[in-house]
């Protein structure tokens, strides 16, 4: 299961709206061991393609030594789909490196509707898992343009059969 | 002669675990080469059987990207600190 905050989602969601039609991607950060995403670091698309991405090299490399010195780690690494839906792609599962990280898929494709969903991708397997996003605080009406179900303060995703 | 060499998480298997390991060379590819002597399979991680760079490795001298540097055939020196980064990217 994967806990996030709704605001960092709702940054995340913005993200990807904005960088339409082209795939957003970024990383949020978090305290070594401790499974919290708390750092949101949107990522330029060095590809700005709307079929792939790749974290840009320099920056990448910049935001990874920020990590280790504030003993954090990649618990989010997210992307967006513009015209597909929000399951990793084969690509996505061939490149999958982080065997740590949740993978958040978020797909564009439909204006209204933001589709958000999360994986493990280890050894080129992927396994859906259920979505929480606490202290959604913010408008209920704007939330559910993008979540399927919830409540004012916790929002639990199922996985889909 | 030594130059630091930083593993990525996906190859610390090939470290025993370690987050950084030593080695030495006049360029990259000897010190790929180094490496492998002592961590079996690390090379083959992230130079292809042609002999070139895997496209979805970073690996930095410094601060620089490698890939600017003449790939493997950049010269590192005693004191250089080599990162290894896997690329984040999909499709």
């Amino acid at each position: 299961m994967l806990t996030i905050d709704a605001a960092i989602l709702d940054a995340i969601v913005a993200h990807a709206r904005r960088d339409h039609p082209d795939e957003a991607c970024g990383v949020v950060t978090g305290e070594v061991g401790s499974d919290r995403p708390t750092r949101h670091i949107p990522m330029e698309n060095s590809e700005r393609s709307s079929t792939f991405y790749r974290f840009d090299a320099m920056e990448q490399l910049r935001v990874w030594r920020d990590m280790d010195d504030r003993d954090e780690e990649p618990v989010v690494i997210y992307h967006s789909h513009t015209a597909t839906e929000a399951y990793p792609s084969r690509t996505d599962v061939n490149l999958a490196a982080e065997p740590g990280a949740h993978y958040l898929l978020v797909s564009t494709r439909d204006p209204q509707i933001t589709e958000i969903r999360s994986f493990r991708i280890v050894d080129g397997t992927v396994g859906e898992e259920p979505l929480r996003v606490v202290n959604a605080t913010v408008d209920p009406v704007a939330v559910q343009s993008y979540m399927f179900g919830q409540t004012p303060v916790e929002v639990d995703y199922e996985c889909r059969a | 002669m030594a130059i630091a060499v930083r593993i990525p998480t996906i190859l610390r298997s090939y470290t025993g675990g370690e987050k950084a390991v030593q080695g030495a060379g006049d360029t990259l590819g000897d010190l790929l080469t180094d490496l492998d002597t002592r961590h079996p399979g690390l090379r083959g991680r992230l130079v292809t059987d042609e002999g070139g760079l895997h496209r979805f490795v970073n690996i930095y001298i410094n601060d620089e990207d490698v890939r600017f540097l003449g790939a493997l055939d950049a010269k590192v020196a005693d004191g250089d600190t080599v990162t290894i980064l896997p690329a984040v990217a999909g499709g």
